[in-house]
């Protein structure tokens, strides 16, 4: 254990379903769970649980299939995540507090909101987002150890 | 003069009995509650809430739970008699999260709880 990061580096990949919202959020829930055993500090690992957690609920109602990507290394932790599905319009504007494509169904879960993507961003210490329409979209999520 | 009322050791048991809870999900009653987050929106949650901090939520779903246990809340306080499918409550033990129900409505549950432990921003003068 040095400065408070992990002392072993390994990758890890989840599959997530598009529409499975019984099982949304198991990834992020075991992401949480090892983290925490390998001894990161506990707000890291709660940033990291919480935007891999929204990333995943938006696989979860948006796309048709996802996958989340955790690199473990020293310093830092790398979520990426992957989906096959409709894509991001206008990625400027999905980044916005408040703006939200979601249906009724996705509210009546308590999401849709349109907070997910900053929310991510937020707690991330570098994010990028690419998106292409018909296809899908890219998130890369780093959260540094300090 | 009004009395004061906050008390500091707020734990889950006394929630439990503040609100004439029912407990579905024990998790560790003996627990501090330090704030108080009432909101039906996960995403909002996951915004603001924390270590420490009771959800006091109309959503009874496994994404209450699941939300719950990822931003470290102390526990969930379901209002309004709703009953949590089996599914909801075995997915709380299995995470280890307290999971309360209350008859009482939000209003209500919200106004007691605010008694009991007031909003951070009113106990440290900050707006």
């Amino acid at each position: 254990m040095t400065n408070g990061a992990a002392d072993q580096e390994f990758t890890r990949t989840y599959v997530v379903h598009g529409g499975d919202f019984v099982n949304a959020g198991r990834a992020s829930t075991d992401i949480k769970d090892t983290l925490k055993n390998i001894g990161l500090p506990p707000a890291m690992v709660r940033r990291i649980a919480i935007a891999s957690y929204e990333a995943e609920m938006n696989v979860v109602m948006y796309a048709r299939q996802g996958t989340i990507t955790v690199d473990v290394m020293p310093a830092c932790v790398v979520i990426r995540v992957e989906d096959e599905g409709p894509g991001i319009e206008d990625v400027a504007r999905a980044m916005q507090e408040g703006y939200s494509t979601a249906t009724a169904e996705m509210r009546e879960k308590g999401f849709g909101a349109g907070m997910g993507l900053p929310n991510i961003k937020r707690h991330s210490s570098a994010f990028e987002i690419t998106s292409e329409v018909g296809r899908g979209t890219r998130l890369f999520i780093r959260v540094d150890a300090t | 003069m009004q009395a004061e009322v906050y008390d500091p050791r707020m734990t889950l048991e006394g929630v439990r009995d503040l609100l004439g809870a029912t407990v579905l999900s024990a998790g560790d009653l003996s627990k501090k509650v330090d704030a108080v987050l009432a909101a039906d929106l996960m995403s909002d949650v996951l915004t603001i809430g924390g270590p420490g901090m009771l959800l006091l939520t109309g959503l009874a779903s496994v994404q209450t739970v699941r939300t719950a246990a990822i931003a470290d809340l102390v526990g969930v306080v379901l209002i309004g008699g709703k009953k949590p499918s089996e599914e909801v409550i075995s997915l709380a033990r299995a995470e280890n999260v307290c999971l309360l129900g209350t008859r009482m409505s939000m209003f209500q549950a919200a106004g007691l709880l605010y008694r009991a432990i007031p909003a951070r921003e009113e106990r440290c003068g900050a707006r």
